[in-house]
């Protein structure tokens, strides 16, 4: 469709996001990536069938773990949407793009301490 | 198996913020399976722990480590050669593998970092609940098979109590009520009629933790 | 008559039993207990003093039971097996006797977590049929548990509580029986608001022959508001609260609803009165004391008899 997307959106394909684990999410955080967001099918629309329940799961499972080492659940969210949604994909890149440039740099890469819980 | 669950993980790191060098020692057994010291779940912890450190600009250097065993002593013998490049093992094996871990290596200290919870089955896929009490008298041939000891919320062996509402226990609604459950299965075995009016007498406790730490030795297996 | 229980002695004679309740308080003083005990003068047979209840700390039932002893009153000490085990048991059944108490109330007790110490080790040892064998073993056989020989026999009336509300239903009767078999003398059951419901338990009970073996006192609770008949239908496990008295609740202006809990609660007796195999009625008006004579003399039930 020849849409645009922000350059700082890296892709990395899938065959299901059910083969998403826990621990993929968590890697990218820790090499310094900002923000992490699985894009998987329309729920009761997975190929292989609840895969991407199973990532949703994940993607809660991961928010937790980051609220409790005082890094901002916000920064990982799960996505769902059809192939065929091209408008769609440019607009999650582009909402997402926005809310990690209002969150600011990972606190793994500026080490300026803890972001969350948010101070009042 | 022995069921456990990871601490929260403001409680390790309170454990081990001063350490700059620890190994964290998962294991293949019981935690595994539970999910909670496993291989991967020592991968997620350690990454976890990494960034926290990290973002408060502290650095740790976590060597991941997922032995066979805890609770064996040659297995725990597999870290040997490294245990003295580091400041600390944090374990996440079952409290049993932890204090044999802080038994073979007394001069590093041995961190916990699950609360092992109980003797228990797997329900389904990420549900596990207790069966065992280690009560050391096992009477399953009197219940059908269910333990009133570790099922009942108050252990009674004739029960129910006057608690019991539409098979749960008054104690919390998702507890079944095992003196439902075993009168149930009676039926179902046909035998409700010869056992149930059985008055089971009082339990001797002694053989349970109750007589002290238990201890078994088998002399035609000793070396 | 195997004891010097008041209450033995009206069951024996035939007579229809009245028994009630005092909730000792959360605290050491002792006129607490002397104020409750003062209006209950000359309207029961006998008065029970349970024993932290809901597992709520509270004065101890045997030095509440003393106090009203010494009132003139015959007490009923309540033993749960929640907080003791078979060595305090049997201790406190020693003392209890010395003391002069001659009714003990068998009861497993409720779980911890139901009280304000919800993160309390419990005990349960044993349970409310193996305690209703201890005290039997240790007044007829003058033996511990252990086997060994007790010098001193507890002289006690033994009882133990029935619900014919809990679950499950069919087995509710066969548990009265393992009671009985196990030496319980007389029981008091939870309180009935559902009188069919009550019926049909009580011919499972006269189906084998209970009735004749154990003296079966029926419960009764005056509803003090809708609030409290709402709390007991929802909140308390084993408790059966028909629709229909909640309703007829709210049909009476808020002013009169306390009048007509209690006009509830003696036509519940009266009804109970009629059915065979009951031989006395226990009643718990709980923090409302006050109400139990009035209760007593409308249900035709005053004078008590003298033994």
């Amino acid at each position: 469709m020849r849409l645009d997307y922000p350059s700082n959106v890296k892709i990395i394909k899938l065959p299901c996001t059910g083969k998403v684990d826990v621990i993929h999410i968590l890697k990218a955080f820790e090499s310094g990536i900002d923000g992490v967001y699985v894009a998987g099918c329309l729920e009761g629309e997975c190929h292989f069938l609840i895969g991407n329940l199973r990532a949703r799961k994940r993607v809660e499972y991961v928010k937790g773990l980051l609220g409790s080492i005082g890094i901002n659940p916000e920064r990982v969210e799960m996505y769902n949407l059809s192939a065929a949604m091209g408008t769609r994909f440019a607009e999650i890149a582009y909402e997402m793009t926005e809310k990690i440039k209002k969150l600011g740099p990972s606190p793994i890469k500026t080490k300026k301490g803890k972001e969350y819980p948010i101070k009042e | 198996m022995i069921i456990a669950e990871r601490k929260p993980i403001e409680e390790i790191i309170d454990m081990i913020k001063d350490y700059k060098k620890i190994i964290l020692a998962g294991c293949k057994g019981c935690v595994a399976v539970c999910a909670a010291g496993g291989e991967k779940e020592v991968g997620i912890l350690a990454s976890a722990l990494r960034m926290a450190f990290q973002k408060d600009g502290k650095e740790i250097e976590i060597k991941e480590v997922t032995l066979e065993r805890q609770c064996d002593p040659e297995y725990l013998e597999q870290i040997r050669g490294i245990v003295d490049d580091y400041e600390a093992i944090l374990s996440i094996a079952c409290g049993a593998g932890i204090q044999f871990m802080a038994e073979k290596y007394t001069k590093t200290p041995v961190y916990p970092g699950v609360n092992t919870k109980f003797i228990g089955v797997t329900e389904a896929q990420g549900v596990w609940s207790e069966r065992c009490q280690s009560c050391g008298n096992c009477i399953l041939h009197l219940t059908g098979g269910i333990c009133p000891i570790t099922r009942c919320s108050k252990s009674l062996l004739n029960g129910p109590c006057g608690g019991s509402t539409n098979g749960k226990c008054e104690v919390d609604p998702s507890i079944e009520c095992a003196w439902q459950l075993i009168i149930d299965r009676l039926k179902e075995l046909g035998t409700f009629e010869k056992v149930y009016m059985n008055i089971i007498p009082l339990k001797d406790w002694s053989t349970s933790r109750d007589g002290g730490p238990r201890r078994i030795e088998r002399e035609d297996l000793k070396l | 008559m195997k004891t010097n229980s008041r209450l033995e002695k009206i069951l024996e004679k035939g007579e229809f039993a009245v028994t009630s309740e005092c909730g000792p308080p959360r605290g050491a003083d002792p006129d607490v207990i002397r104020k409750k005990g003062e209006l209950l003068k000359g309207v029961v047979d006998a008065v029970n003093v349970t024993d932290n209840q809901t597992s709520v700390v509270r004065m101890s039932s045997w030095a509440s039971c003393l106090i009203l002893k010494d009132m003139g009153f015959d007490p009923i000490v309540q033993m749960v097996c929640r907080d003791r085990n078979r060595i305090a048991i049997q201790s406190d059944i020693l003392g209890a006797a010395a003391l002069g108490i001659n009714n003990i109330l068998c009861l497993s007790g409720d779980h911890q977590k139901f009280g304000d110490h919800p993160s309390a080790k419990n005990v349960f040892d044993m349970d409310s049929i193996q305690l209703i064998w201890t005290v039997k073993k240790m007044r007829d056989e003058g033996l511990f548990i252990s086997g060994e020989e007790i010098k001193g026999r507890p002289n006690l009336f033994i009882g133990a509580a029935a619900n014919p509300f809990a679950d499950p239903f069919d087995i509710r009767a066969l548990r009265l029986a393992k009671k009985v078999a196990a030496g319980v003398e007389f029981i008091q059951t939870q309180c009935i608001y559902n009188l069919e419901r009550f019926e049909k338990w009580m011919e499972m009970v006269k189906d084998m022959g209970l009735h004749e073996k154990v003296h079966i006192l029926a419960g009764v609770t005056p509803f003090k508001s809708i609030g409290m008949a709402k709390y007991m239908k929802n909140f308390v496990p084993g408790m059966d609260v028909p629709d229909a008295l909640i309703d007829r609740l709210k049909g009476v202006p808020k002013e009169k609803r306390a009048n007509e809990g209690i006009k509830i609660a003696i036509e519940t007796i009266q009804r109970l009165k009629e059915i065979k195999g009951i031989h006395g009625v226990h009643i718990m008006a709980i923090e409302w004391e006050e109400k139990v004579p009035e209760i007593v003399e409308a249900a035709g039930l005053l004078p008590r008899p003298e033994v």
